[in-house]
């Protein structure tokens, strides 16, 4: 037996020998780091010292609704209101009680080995929880919400605690160079966005410690991945002298931050170009512009309130003449539409938002940012952006 | 201990022939125990051979009668309770034990009642044996109590016994007699100095007159009392309508009564007595005006001692003064005054004098002549026979129907043992109570109709259950407001055994064998106020009952997750073990404490 299995090993080919990884923390706890794992340390203790006082402990969150959420102009985001929910241990609560803090104890975990994981991991780490497991992703999805909405109080958010998204999108091209560094070393990594090839450079799931240099004039925000390779084919952002970034549908988080960042730090106009529906203005434009109703608690530092409408407005279809190049509003669309109108304290308090939306239901329908290639597939980039990029002040808000 | 009664005792107070109506008369002058016996005697004397032809009526009705008894008797069985082997092995051993009761309660004597049911050879036959320690029989009554049908002391008068239509115990030797050819085997001792005596007794069916085979003195070795053997066709089988199910149920009802039972298989079972008091002894009562029909009245008139009217109606009922009989007499009109002669009362005057009884308010009869179980031992009864969570029981006070006294009583013996299964502990948990051993008893399962325990006047009722007024008064309860599940115009769903017993110095039973009561509207509601006020106190105690078991399945779902509580806080604040359970302890007790139950 023993020669047969000697006689097998030899036959087999020769495996890579890989050193084991060892996961750990290389760079030294930042400023942040230090204030997320005070926060999960401090809301334990203050659950722990409730029990040892023989009193049943409570965890604190703010309400994550539309109902608690506010909207100021001036600020230019949507914000949580006062509305907080205590989660007291009862039959209810007990199981997301136990959850919540169980994932806590992950997050700081992962801080103090500078480690990180996805919302689908999150809910696999929870599989060897027994009885506590999570029994589907929205259902951690939800408690891991509930503690980025308590973060967000901190000015902490859900990358600090170590969770991320999944991406999607994010590319870029343009004159910019981004300051990272390497993982192992912490060495300063220089990445010339101008020279990435045919190619672009994609925006990492976390960026704040992202620094940047740049002397773009704007940054063109792209709702289709089509559309950014066609403008980056032309080397667009060579001739306008911008940042292109794609957004994929609603921008990730990610994104969001690394524009807020780009254009507060560098005083970047954005430029939103997206398709002309209830859904590119309604969701895509206004989550970029001011964040979304459900995640209130995180849009401080993730919304870009000095993002303009560049295009496609309702507006534009008449002005460029693709009125046969639309399809009909469908249900949904209309139901969007209205609701924005009727609902979204973002449109409510723009009157020019109101008019074109008015205007987009009374046409009845929707153009794509592709309909203009009803010209000649170029035209977007040699007449379309040139003669809106001309006024840039009549951009909706 | 027997009596006659066999023709009338559908409708005793006054539908029944006038021949019976004239021994009742006749015997109301007459003491009850030992003079009791000379009139049914006498017409028994009277069968004298006469000639078949050529007989005038009466010898002619005399004759007729006489042959009717044991024609009856053998064309009827199953009016009696002897219908089928099983139930006549039930009827049989029922009467024997009724009337050992009896005389032993007349006699002022604790009940100590032996029962054993032997097999044969033949395995359709088994012979049965009731012994007591009674005040036992003298020798010349001995022939007549059991070899003859329709002979006793109870039928003619209104009080509370078991026995009250006389088919007794004459009829199980006759049906054994009839099933097996065997003669009944008597022993007696009337009191502890007299010698023991041994009787072999058949009974002659077609004179009604008992045949004794053989007489003698023996050794017994036993105090006075009275031993009776038969045997009889019969089939033995466990369940709820069984021998074992009415002894079970007859040492519920009398508390005070010790039961030897051996079964065919030699299985010996014993009921000891929970109480050592006699249930109070009960008074004759006279009828009273509201329960008498127009027949009755008639014949009362017809054969009563008073001089005049108002006498009568002092005299021969119950709570009639002499304000009450002015009243009805003065109501009746007709030309009837105080000084009418009774007996030359004609009948449409009787008839205004029975109207106008009905119209008179007359006070309800005495209901001292009712001797309930009472609830302390009605409790006793159940929690000494049924293994149950919960125990409520209710007597209530006296009611009348048709002019009749009768008092309700209602028993409940909820839940399987342990019920839920849970109690709450004095720190504020609730624990798991240990598991007890169920016991195959009368409690029905949790998904099963309640099993309902009939007694009338002590005595259990086990057949004809969907005829009697008892099971009408509970499924017209509503069971749902006390927890229960309840079908529509069924019995209610529930691990539960309820007890109904009905006293009354008569109990209008639907047929002669006394297997269910007749649907009085005053027993219905009686039966039904009873089971409600139990009812009352069983759903509290079930809503109690649920309570805690989901406040257990919350409680023990949160505890599931407090050691993940534990866990989490060890990892975050870098606790050790020892401060980790530490903090679980305390949570699981702060968590117990702060639950309010």
């Amino acid at each position: 037996m023993a020669k047969k299995a000697a006689k097998k090993a030899t036959k087999k080919a020769a495996g890579f020998q890989v050193d084991k990884v060892v996961v750990k923390r290389t760079a030294a706890l930042d400023e942040r780091d230090t204030k997320t794992l005070g926060l999960i340390k401090h809301t334990a203790e203050r659950v722990r010292n409730t029990i040892l006082k023989h009193s049943l402990p409570e965890l604190k969150f703010p309400v994550r609704s539309l109902a608690n959420v506010e909207y100021d102009v001036k600020k230019g985001y949507f914000e949580l209101g006062k509305g907080r929910k205590a989660r007291a241990l009862s039959v209810n609560t007990v199981r997301t009680f136990a959850q919540t803090l169980r994932l806590m104890a992950v997050s700081k975990e992962m801080v103090e080995n500078d480690d990180f994981a996805t919302k689908r991991e999150a809910y696999y780490v929870s599989k060897n929880w027994g009885d506590a497991k999570f029994n589907d992703q929205p259902e951690s999805d939800t408690v891991l919400d509930d503690i980025e909405a308590l973060a967000s109080l901190e000015g902490l958010s859900r990358e600090h605690l170590r969770y991320r998204p999944e991406e999607h999108g994010g590319a870029l091209a343009g004159e910019l160079v981004v300051i990272d560094r390497d993982r192992t070393t912490g060495q300063e990594i220089r990445i010339d966005c101008a020279r990435m090839g045919t190619g672009a450079y994609t925006i990492p799931s976390s960026v704040e410690h992202l620094r940047f240099e740049t002397k773009a004039r704007f940054i063109l925000a792209i709702e289709t991945g089509g559309m950014f390779e066609r403008l980056n084919q032309h080397n667009f952002w060579r001739s306008a002298n911008c940042i292109l970034i794609s957004m994929g549908g609603v921008p990730s988080r990610a994104q969001r931050r690394f524009i807020r960042r780009l254009c507060e730090e560098k005083k970047l106009p954005v430029y939103c170009f997206v398709d002309c529906d209830p859904y590119g203005i309604g969701n895509i434009y206004r989550t970029l512009k001011v964040g979304s109703g459900n995640a209130a608690h995180i849009n401080r530092l993730f919304c870009v309130p000095e993002a303009r409408f560049l295009g496609v407005t309702p507006q534009d279809i008449i002005d460029f003449k693709l009125e046969d190049a639309t399809h009909k509003l469908l249900e949904v669309d209309i139901k969007r539409a209205k609701d924005a109108l009727k609902n979204d304290p973002f449109f409510q308090a723009h009157k020019p938002w109101q008019q074109a939306i008015e205007q987009l239901l009374k046409m009845g329908v929707r153009a794509e940012q592709q309909a203009l290639a009803k010209w000649g597939l170029n035209f977007v980039l040699e007449e379309y952006l040139p003669r809106k990029l001309a006024d840039p002040d009549s951009f909706l808000p | 201990m027997t009596s006659p009664g066999l023709f009338d005792s559908a409708a005793p107070e006054g539908t029944a022939p006038s021949t019976t109506r004239r021994t009742r008369s006749a015997k109301k002058q007459s003491t009850p125990a030992s003079d009791a016996a000379s009139t049914p005697a006498a017409s028994g004397g009277a069968t004298k051979e006469s000639p078949r032809r050529g007989a005038n009526a009466e010898q002619l009705a005399e004759r007729q009668r006489e042959i009717s008894v044991a024609e009856f008797f053998t064309k009827n069985r199953h009016l009696l309770g002897f219908d089928s082997p099983l139930k006549a092995l039930l009827t049989a051993i029922k009467e024997a034990v009724d009337n050992s009761l009896d005389a032993c309660e007349e006699a002022g004597v604790l009940p100590e009642i032996s029962v054993e049911i032997t097999p044969t050879e033949n395995e359709s036959r088994f012979r049965i044996a009731v012994e007591d320690n009674g005040p036992g029989i003298i020798k010349d009554q001995v022939g007549k109590i059991f070899g003859k049908l329709l002979y006793g002391s109870k039928f003619h008068k209104l009080s509370q016994t078991r026995g009250q239509q006389g088919i007794g115990i004459a009829a199980a030797g006759m049906y054994g007699q009839l099933t097996t050819g065997k003669p009944m085997r008597i022993l007696s001792r009337p009191g502890k100095g007299a010698r023991a005596r041994e009787f072999v007794l058949s009974i002659d069916t077609a004179k009604n007159r008992p045949e004794i085979h053989r007489e003698q003195e023996i050794q017994w070795d036993h105090g006075s009392g009275t031993r009776v053997e038969l045997e009889l066709e019969a089939k033995y089988q466990k369940g709820l309508r069984s021998v074992d199910m009415y002894l079970k149920q007859t040492a519920i009802a009398n508390p005070h009564l010790t039961l030897h039972y051996t079964d065919p298989g030699a299985e010996k079972v014993s009921y000891a007595r929970v109480s050592n008091e006699l249930p109070p002894e009960t008074i004759e009562i006279k009828p009273h005006p509201h329960g008498v029909e127009l027949g009755m009245l008639i014949n009362m008139l017809k054969n009563t001692e008073a001089k005049s009217l108002v006498a009568f109606l002092q005299e021969e009922f119950s709570r009639v003064g002499p304000k009450v009989a002015k009243d009805i007499i003065a109501a009746a009109g007709k030309g009837l005054s105080d000084k009418s002669y009774p007996t030359r009362i004609a009948r449409e005057e009787a008839s205004a004098l029975h109207e106008a009884i009905q119209k008179t308010r007359i006070m309800a009869p005495s209901t001292d002549c009712i001797a309930p179980i009472g609830e302390a031992l009605v409790l006793a009864g159940l929690k000494k026979e049924i293994e149950a969570d919960f125990y409520a029981a209710i007597t209530r006070p006296p009611a009348v129907y048709r002019g009749n006294p009768f008092q309700v009583e209602v028993g409940i013996a909820y839940g399987k043992p342990g019920g839920v299964g849970l109690e709450l502990t004095e720190e504020g948990r609730i624990k798991k109570t240990k598991a007890q051993i169920a016991t195959e008893d009368l409690v029905a399962g949790a998904d099963e109709p309640v099993r309902v325990l009939r007694f009338a006047n002590r005595v259990p009722l086990l057949h004809q259950q969907s005829a009697c007024s008892i099971t009408k008064a509970i499924t017209q309860t509503n069971w749902r407001s006390y927890g229960l599940q309840h079908p529509r115009g069924a019995l209610p769903i529930g691990p539960m055994a309820l007890l109904v017993h009905i006293a009354s110095v008569w109990v209008p039973f639907t047929s002669e064998s006394k297997e269910a009561i007749a649907s009085y509207e005053e027993i219905v509601k009686e039966v039904r106020l009873g089971l409600q006020e139990c009812g009352r106190k069983l759903g509290t105690y079930i809503r109690k009952g649920k309570k805690l078991q989901s406040e257990f399945s919350k409680r023990s779902f949160i505890e599931k997750y407090i050691p993940h509580i534990g866990i989490a806080l060890q990892d975050i604040l870098d606790l050790d073990d020892a401060e980790r359970d530490g903090t679980v302890a305390t949570l699981e007790d702060v968590l117990h404490r702060s639950r309010k139950l």
